[in-house]
């Protein structure tokens, strides 16, 4: 195995975790809601780099997920998501505490072939859009096409959203998921909701999943 | 606003999700120290500015983020090709003016050549 060294980034239970949204608090609108955004924070994030035949069979056997070698395809699997990215680049999402784990089971099954993986989960948090006119939220912020024709479910790309950049993925019928970055997650939520107003959105801070071993620093007040 | 083929993406994608990075092609010299004062000149600052068919740098910087080449008339800034790195334009200025004399040849009209993917 390849002399890396290696780091949990959460070795203590319960610690303090804050989400780069922290700051910003539910706002509901008072009519009908047919958008909704929530903050799937404390998810951990790897990218995955190397030559896409070096990984694909060790991804599969730690993972359970098939390596996309399509461009803009996601897996979506019990384990979490990967996406392709680039031809030699995969973003892995997987449950919060996870990634160090399975980082180092795909290590030792990678052993010395060329490959990099890094932990980016302080880097970036993932939004989840939703309802009926999530697809309209969407065509005001981003140059990609989010045509059901030409973004089916199970696609993901890396593009303009606002003036900042953003990975856009389709999960579901009327449900999508952005990847942002951490310094820029509190402008794209401030254009979600200006951009979601006329249609009703419905924003829920960070949903702290049941599994996760760390707890979130409760410290949410409103900033208007 | 126009489209440009992302040989790596393998579809076409908006324009604001390139950059361009000058002339493609740039050989460094094989051997620095042996190479002479000019030949490192012309390497580092000199560029060609060919008035027709051109070979560029691009990378697509929100996107895939790979380096990849562009073929593009600068007279009409059409994209002729987009091909990977390492890759032979498959147009060149030779090729590119013969298929042009041939277009004006069949048509009357002002042609544009249209970007093919490779
Ligand atoms: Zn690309």
């Amino acid at each position: 195995m390849a002399r890396v060294a290696q780091f949990d980034p959460h070795p203590v239970q319960g610690a303090a975790t804050q989400s780069p949204l922290h700051h910003r608090a539910a706002s509901k609108p008072s009519g009908d809601s047919r958008v909704t955004l929530v903050e799937l924070a404390f998810l951990d994030h790897l990218v995955l780099r190397g030559e896409p035949q070096g990984l694909a069979a060790s991804v599969q056997a730690v993972l359970g997920l098939e390596l996309p070698v399509e461009p803009q395809r996601l897996v979506i699997g019990e384990t979490g998501s990967l996406q392709w990215l680039s031809p030699d680049e995969w973003l892995l999402i997987v449950a919060a505490g996870e990634g160090f784990r399975l980082q180092r089971e795909l290590r030792e099954a990678l052993g010395d072939s060329h490959f990099s993986i890094v932990d980016v989960s302080g880097g970036q948090t993932l939004l989840e859009l939703g309802g009926e006119r999530a697809i309209d939220v969407l065509m005001k912020s981003t140059v990609y096409d989010v045509d059901p024709r030409a973004f089916p479910i199970g696609k993901g790309v890396t593009s303009v959203f606002a003036k900042a950049t953003a990975v856009i993925r389709r999960v579901g019928e009327e449900r999508w998921e952005l990847v942002v970055r951490r310094s820029f997650a509190d402008y794209c939520l401030r254009w979600l909701l200006d951009a979601g107003e006329e249609y009703g959105i419905d924003y829920r801070p960070a949903k702290v999943a049941a599994t996760t071993p760390r707890a979130a620093v409760a410290d949410t007040e409103t900033v208007s | 606003m126009f489209h440009i083929y992302c040989p790596y993406c393998a579809e076409y994608r908006e324009e604001e999700e390139f950059h361009p990075k000058g002339q493609a092609h740039i050989a460094r010299p094989a051997d620095p120290t042996a190479s002479s004062d000019d030949a490192w000149g012309d390497y580092l600052f000199f560029r060609d500015n060919p008035r027709g068919v051109h070979h560029e740098l691009w990378v697509h910087a929100v996107g895939c983020r790979k380096f990849f080449n562009i073929t593009r008339d600068t007279r009409s800034y059409a994209i002729l090709e987009t091909y990977r790195m390492g890759e032979q334009p498959g147009v060149t200025a030779e090729t590119a003016t013969l298929a042009e004399r041939d277009i004006e040849r069949r048509t009357s009209d002002t042609a544009t050549i249209q970007g093919v993917p490779s």
